[in-house]
């Protein structure tokens, strides 16, 4: 309870008789809130900007989790992995030195959502259950290899990302699961990582097409490669042909360019106010290949900044 | 169902009831009477509505009020010192930083917010900070001037 929240009601409890809020310090209480039907708001760049669009009222019942600490940080683990908590905001996500260093496609990511403001409260575990096909983060976490950890009532299951999300703006979790955080395992010496959209402006913006690599360099030889791909299907998803189009390659340019085909080939895009479907498919080819590219620079250690959206711009 | 709590802006506290669909803009306006945070767009794409929460940009409109409890706001209002300008309010007026004046506020918060991290900005990290910020009247150009301008007198 706040010291600050005068009177009995001021942190809340869900009443039958209307709206209620409540903002509870443990995820004991927060399930507890989600089993009658609250619903969770974090950063609330998706749930309450999406209702003053008029895409959905803000719902009846509200649980708040930005007061659990143990929803928060961004720990390393012992197995030399990464540990975030649902409540890690892009801000932190992208100016730790870990992530920037060993998950730098995740940086690149978290670095371009919205503006400062939206980063500041915006949070991986949003991103993540809003489930957008062209969610910033997703790609990067799924080529990392990326587990969830989901709680309710009836216990935790721990689910690798790319099993979590069943279409747009839809995910396997039940309305009572918390996403309480999220794992990435160490990835191997001489691995690099990229994450690129194509945008029509440098921030504020969506993904028209975006796209992930995570390559790890072995004596000058590609013998690992994971590829995603964003707003180019119903959900973010990897492309295994992509991937194997790179793998005994030495990364160089006729590789990355056959992974770009592959993307293309992969992709069920949509015609929309931003870009025909036509498009889409073209820029798959053209943004998967930069990201394979600048993934193999940085694997081999070469400086590409970060965001990588905004150094790869037109370098066609 | 409404709950009564006490939001803490600009070192003052204000005790309210509302909703907890409420968002911070409209209590701010409509409850407090602090009219500076504009509403611009209304979900999240402008920066009229911005203010700081623990010092941190927010956008107001599409904020919980009651998300706010046990921390610090600073709007617009917050920004003088017993009436007297900060020095970069001084230098949006010199420089021509406002013309409607409707973005203003939030333009204010977003370059304090960037000034105390970063009391030395390159014209880049000016502009990144700014991003979240729409002008429909000066074209930017005397925004980013203004708070140049700023940094040369604050920074040395
Ligand atoms: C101006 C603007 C620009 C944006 N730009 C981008 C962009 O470039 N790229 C991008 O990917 N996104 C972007 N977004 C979308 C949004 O900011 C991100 O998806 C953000 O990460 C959402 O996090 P949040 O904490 O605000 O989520 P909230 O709005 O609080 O929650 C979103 C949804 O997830 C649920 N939820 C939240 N946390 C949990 C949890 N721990 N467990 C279970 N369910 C949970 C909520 O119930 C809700 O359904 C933008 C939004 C705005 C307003
Ligand atoms: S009114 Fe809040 S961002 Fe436009
Ligand atoms: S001065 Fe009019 S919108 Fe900026």
């Amino acid at each position: 309870m706040s010291a600050l929240a005068s009177g009995s009601t001021a942190m809340g409890q869900a009443t039958a008789a209307g709206p209620s809020y409540t903002a509870p310090t443990t995820v004991d209480d927060v399930i507890a809130a989600m089993a009658t039907g609250s619903r969770v708001v974090a950063g609330g760049t998706d749930l309450v900007v999406g209702s003053r669009q008029g895409r959905w009222p803000v719902p009846e019942h509200l649980v708040a989790i930005h007061r659990v600490n143990s929803l928060r940080g961004i720990r390393p683990v012992v197995d030399g992995g990464l540990w975030l908590g649902a409540t890690a905001t892009h801000g932190e996500i992208a100016e730790d030195a870990t992530i920037r260093e060993r998950y730098t496609a995740l940086a690149d990511a978290s670095s371009i959502v919205g503006s400062r403001a939206t980063r500041n409260v915006g949070t991986l575990g949003g991103n993540i259950a809003n489930a957008s096909p062209a969610a910033e983060t997703s790609g990067p976490l799924m080529c990392f290899g990326a587990t969830c950890m989901l709680e309710s009532r009836n216990g935790r299951r721990e689910l690798p990302l790319d099993e979590l999300f069943s279409g747009p703006g839809r995910t396997v979790a039940a309305m009572d699961e918390l996403l309480v955080s999220v794992s990435l395992p160490a990835q191997p010496a001489g691995t690099g990582s990229c994450y690129a959209r194509l945008e029509y402006r440098r921030q504020m913006e969506i993904a028209v097409v975006g796209a992930t690599a995570v390559v790890t360099l072995d004596g000058g030889q590609i013998t690992a490669a994971r590829v995603a791909i964003t707003s180019l299907a119903p959900t973010v998803r990897r492309v295994p042909e992509a991937e194997a189009a790179l793998i005994g390659s030495t990364g160089d340019r006729a590789a990355a360019e056959r992974a770009g085909e592959a993307a293309a080939a992969a992709s069920l895009p949509i015609d929309d106010v931003r870009a025909a479907a036509d498009y889409r498919r073209a820029m798959a080819a053209v943004i998967t290949r930069r990201v394979v590219q600048a993934a193999v620079d940085r694997a081999r250690g070469e400086t590409v900044s970060i965001p990588a959206s905004a150094s790869l711009h037109g370098a066609l | 169902m409404k709950y009564s709590a006490t939001l803490r802006v600009n070192g003052f506290s204000y005790p309210v009831t509302i909703e907890p669909q409420r968002t911070l803009l409209s209590v701010l306006r409509d409850d407090l009477e602090l009219t500076g945070s504009k509403e611009g767009c209304d979900d999240s794409e402008c920066g009229a509505c911005m203010v700081l929460l623990d010092g941190e940009p927010v956008n107001s409109c599409s904020y919980l009020a009651l998300q706010t409890l046990g921390r610090e706001i600073t709007t617009v209002e917050g920004l003088s010192t017993n009436g007297d300008l900060s020095p970069l309010q001084k230098a949006f007026l010199e420089a021509g930083g406002v013309q409607c004046g409707f973005c203003t506020p939030g333009m204010l918060i977003s370059a304090t917010a960037l000034l105390a991290r970063n009391p030395r900005p390159d014209d880049e990290e000016i502009k990144a900070s700014l991003s979240g910020n729409l002008c429909r009247c000066t074209g930017y150009t005397p925004i980013l001037a203004a708070v140049r301008s700023a940094v040369e007198m604050t920074a040395g």
